[in-house]
């Protein structure tokens, strides 16, 4: 009971902080100031995001095999190769060095 | 990423969507995976993990509850849960002046919100394609669903999902985004370092989520003004 409705509650919660915006602006234009601060949400997510991921709490999630591997996948990605790819070359990257280390 | 031309219909921008939200939908899967095996050797059976998959469609609340809710309260778990997901506050506002209808309407085609998304909805200058966003968290979802099962299922050992750097897909994928995203100007790239160096900072003592929800700060250098601004107002004065 406990867990199904923990579920519940989050769930709910997660509907309503995506439908905040529409609930609170409804078809209201944002200032021109606000759009430039919006404008940067995008970037800047992805680059918490990748910290996040990579450092975990207290950075002790922090592991090199998993750095290398990621930044792998961006090298690939900036030589131009498709995504998916550049992707699995970061995976296959730290593998390999997790099986030979 | 590439851009369906100007003219194209919902439906092209819905299908292309779609094919760009493959790759993050792949990562999706491996990261529902380790979900699933967790859930499972934390005795939560199948249909609760698996609704909350359906339901909520959120890595890091689900991640995060999972956790929390075996370690401590309830309240404290879902209170958790909820704020590592305080980053769609800001998203949704940021997406509604591209939303079309009624405040309810808006609110529906908002659900379609997960950061991959956001990031391939994002056509410049604040303005999201909504088609678009909701063809890309279409595969997502359905691979976050399938991956759940899958790993209720099969539980994989987390051993075997390490060796084999499962855990690399999720910020490489990020990754591989935030490269296209900053390509769009010099101040995209700004934002995303000092947004980088703040979750950096905030993780040595805050939760991953409150850093993430922190480095949203940086968004604030959009309102510096630029070379071009600088040189209007001298002009003016």
């Amino acid at each position: 009971m406990r867990l199904w409705l923990s579920v519940l509650v989050v769930s709910i919660a997660t509907w309503v902080m995506k439908a905040s915006g529409p609930l609170a602006l409804g078809d209201r234009q944002l200032p021109s100031s606000a759009v430039k601060v919006t404008t940067l949400l995008a970037p800047v997510l992805l680059a918490g995001l990748i910290v996040v991921d990579l450092g975990g709490a207290k950075w002790r999630a922090l592991d090199w095999q998993q750095v290398v591997g990621v930044g792998v996948a961006g090298l690939a990605r900036m030589l131009k190769a498709p995504m998916v790819v550049a992707v699995v070359c970061g995976v296959v990257t730290t593998a390999l060095l997790r099986l030979l280390t | 990423m590439p851009w369906a031309p100007a003219d194209a219909t919902r439906r092209q921008r819905f299908a292309e969507g779609v094919q760009l939200g493959l790759g993050p939908g792949a990562a999706t899967f491996v990261l529902a995976l380790a979900y699933g095996a967790a859930a499972r050797n934390a005795g939560w059976g199948i249909a609760a993990p698996l609704a909350f998959s359906g339901l909520a469609f959120s890595a890091s609340a689900q991640f995060t509850l999972l956790t929390t809710l075996s370690a401590g309260g309830a309240v404290v778990a879902v209170t958790a849960a909820i704020l590592i997901n305080a980053r769609y506050l800001a998203m949704s506002v940021a997406l509604n002046d591209s939303l079309r209808g009624g405040r309810l309407r808006r609110a529906l085609q908002a659900q379609a919100l997960a950061d991959a998304s956001f990031v391939i909805a994002h056509r410049g200058g604040g303005r999201f394609d909504i088609a678009r966003l909701i063809g890309a968290s279409v595969p997502q979802w359905l691979c976050w669903v399938a991956g759940t099962a899958m790993g209720l299922l099969l539980a994989p050992s987390p051993h075997l999902l390490h060796s084999l750097g499962a855990d690399v897909t999720f910020p490489a994928f990020f990754l591989v985004l935030a490269l296209d995203e900053l390509r769009k100007s010099h101040r995209a790239i700004a934002a995303a370092v000092f947004g980088a160096l703040i979750a950096g900072a905030l993780l040595f003592v805050t939760t991953p989520g409150n850093a993430l929800l922190g480095a949203t700060a940086a968004t604030l250098i959009g309102t510096i003004p630029g070379r071009r601004q600088l040189s209007q107002r001298g002009e003016h004065s």
